[in-house]
């Protein structure tokens, strides 16, 4: 029983270099492979620009860059010629945005409709990741202010600062299906703390939907309305719809598009866009987005 | 019962002689696309890339997540990943060689040696033969391997759009510099 033992032992050991021999994989890789935890990896540039092209997009600029944004809406398309379809008239709206975090973001603009400036700031609880304990949606949250810069309609009366202002809070619920399909639900409430009518709400509620479908690596289709279910007016504001293309040229991304509103902020598109698309009153209008890098990227950022 | 200890080290010392392999996790890849009229650099470094080689055969193989390149402008790594790469499509670049004359060097001993290295290289997809020079420094039972080489963009099918050719190369230098272990448990 003894010598049965050991001849075992015996031809185990002397097998046991040989199976070594043969487990020469010729793929080397495989052979310090599987013993990484799965990690937690976010999902990015689901769109090319924190904007869809009016609203706020899931995405947000990288910690430690500026986007300047200089925004354009032209005049109706269908005033024809004489006002070269629109192009001789021009609002604007400059911005400045400033990445934080990967989560964090805050920006200021200045529009020329109303004279309004505006400031916000965005920041994302979860965000859209693959790996253990990951989220297929990113959530984003914005709060935003404008202030009115126009003269008093009524000089008369008692006016106070705050009537200037109006507020906003937007919830951003956004996925990337593919590398090419993007889609966010965004419900938004504005606030205006003077309603032009005293029948108008100071209260507006709306829905944002906004998606991406890429073309190409540096071209994408993409689309922006926001349908007004609260505080719409009976008559002469429409649902703000924009339409276009985002085109990637090396260090500039140019949102060319048509929409019906001329508002920049949202305060102004949700709730003052008087142009229908049924009747044509189209314009239009293009961002011009430049990211800088303001603060050098810090090497091994998390992935998360 | 005695023989049975002298055939059990008689089986591990040859057994430790069989291919003992080297490896790292975190290997330092340069990547260098700046062209000579480009006001800025088009650089980035991925320190985790993985690398496995055996001292015997001289077969070395290389693996890199092409997502873990850092640039120092959050931008750049943007478009490396999402026009030229195309990272979601094609995560990992491989290489897969050997050591040429690996049986004329002993790597067991102190030293610096000076290798040829050839074998495929995959990037984005496609895969093509590449051969460079190399320095394999062997101390205290590491090896330091260390090679550079240039890889053509368009042999890989990553195209630079006319706007930005006077900022991105046609050629990329590649620099590898790896600290290689003893795997154990093999």
């Amino acid at each position: 029983m003894k010598k049965l033992f050991r001849r075992i032992i015996i031809s185990v050991m002397v097998l046991l270099p040989s199976f070594q021999l043969m487990a020469q994989d010729p793929d080397l890789l495989k052979l310090i492979e599987g013993d990484e935890k799965p990690e937690k990896i976010r999902i990015k540039y689901a769109f090319k620009s924190p904007r869809v092209i009016n609203s706020h997009s899931m995405e947000f600029l990288n910690p430690g860059t500026m986007d300047f944004r200089i925004l354009h809406r032209f005049g109706q398309i269908n005033q024809g010629y004489k006002n070269f379809f629109g192009l001789d008239q021009a609002s604007m709206r400059m911005g400045f945005d400033f990445g934080i975090l990967h989560n964090l973001m805050a920006g200021i603009g200045r529009s020329t409709y109303k004279k309004e400036l505006d400031g916000f700031i965005k920041y994302a609880p979860i965000r859209q990741s693959t790996g253990p304990w990951s989220s297929p949606v990113t959530l984003a949250l914005v709060a935003g202010m404008t202030m009115d810069g126009t003269d008093w309609s009524d000089p008369e009366r008692q006016n106070f600062f705050t009537s200037r202002l109006a507020y906003y809070f937007q919830a951003i619920i956004g996925r990337k299906f593919s590398e090419s399909f993007t889609l966010q639900v965004a419900p938004t409430m504005v606030h205006k703390n003077l309603a032009v009518l005293e029948k108008d709400p100071n209260n507006i509620y709306a829905l944002g939907i906004g998606g991406r479908i890429k073309l190409s690596k540096r071209i994408a289709f993409t689309w922006d309305y926001s349908h007004v279910f609260i505080g719409m007016p009976d008559s002469g504001y429409y649902h703000p719809l924009s339409v276009g293309f985002d085109i990637e040229t090396g260090g500039h991304v140019f949102q060319l598009h048509f929409s019906n509103s001329t508002g920049m902020n949202e305060r102004a598109f949700i709730t003052e866009t008087t142009a229908n698309w049924g009747k044509g009153d189209i314009r239009f209008g293009f961002n011009l987005s430049r990211v800088f890098q303001i603060k050098k990227k810090k090497s091994g950022e998390p992935k998360w | 019962m005695k023989n049975l200890v002298g055939l059990t080290l008689l089986i591990f010392l040859t057994s430790a002689g069989y291919g003992q392999k080297f490896f790292t996790k975190n290997g330092k890849i340069n990547f260098d696309a700046t062209s000579s009229s480009s006001p800025e650099r088009i650089e980035g470094v991925n320190r985790s890339a993985t690398c496995v080689m055996d001292a015997k055969s001289g077969a070395i193989q290389f693996a890199v997540l092409m997502k873990g390149f850092e640039f120092e402008r959050a931008l750049m790594e943007e478009h490396f990943n999402e026009n030229y790469v195309e990272s979601n499509k094609y995560p990992k670049s491989e290489f897969k060689g050997k050591v040429k004359d690996a049986d004329e060097i002993d790597l067991s001993k102190d030293g610096t040696y000076k290798v040829k290295v050839k074998g495929d290289i995959t990037i984005h997809g496609e895969t093509k033969e590449v051969e460079t020079e190399g320095k394999l420094v062997v101390q205290n039972g590491k090896i330091n391997a260390d090679a550079e080489f240039s890889v053509k963009l368009s042999d890989f099918k990553i195209s630079i759009p006319g706007l930005v050719a006077d900022k991105v190369s046609k050629t990329a230098k590649i620099a590898v510099s790896c600290s290689l272990e003893p795997l154990k448990n093999q």
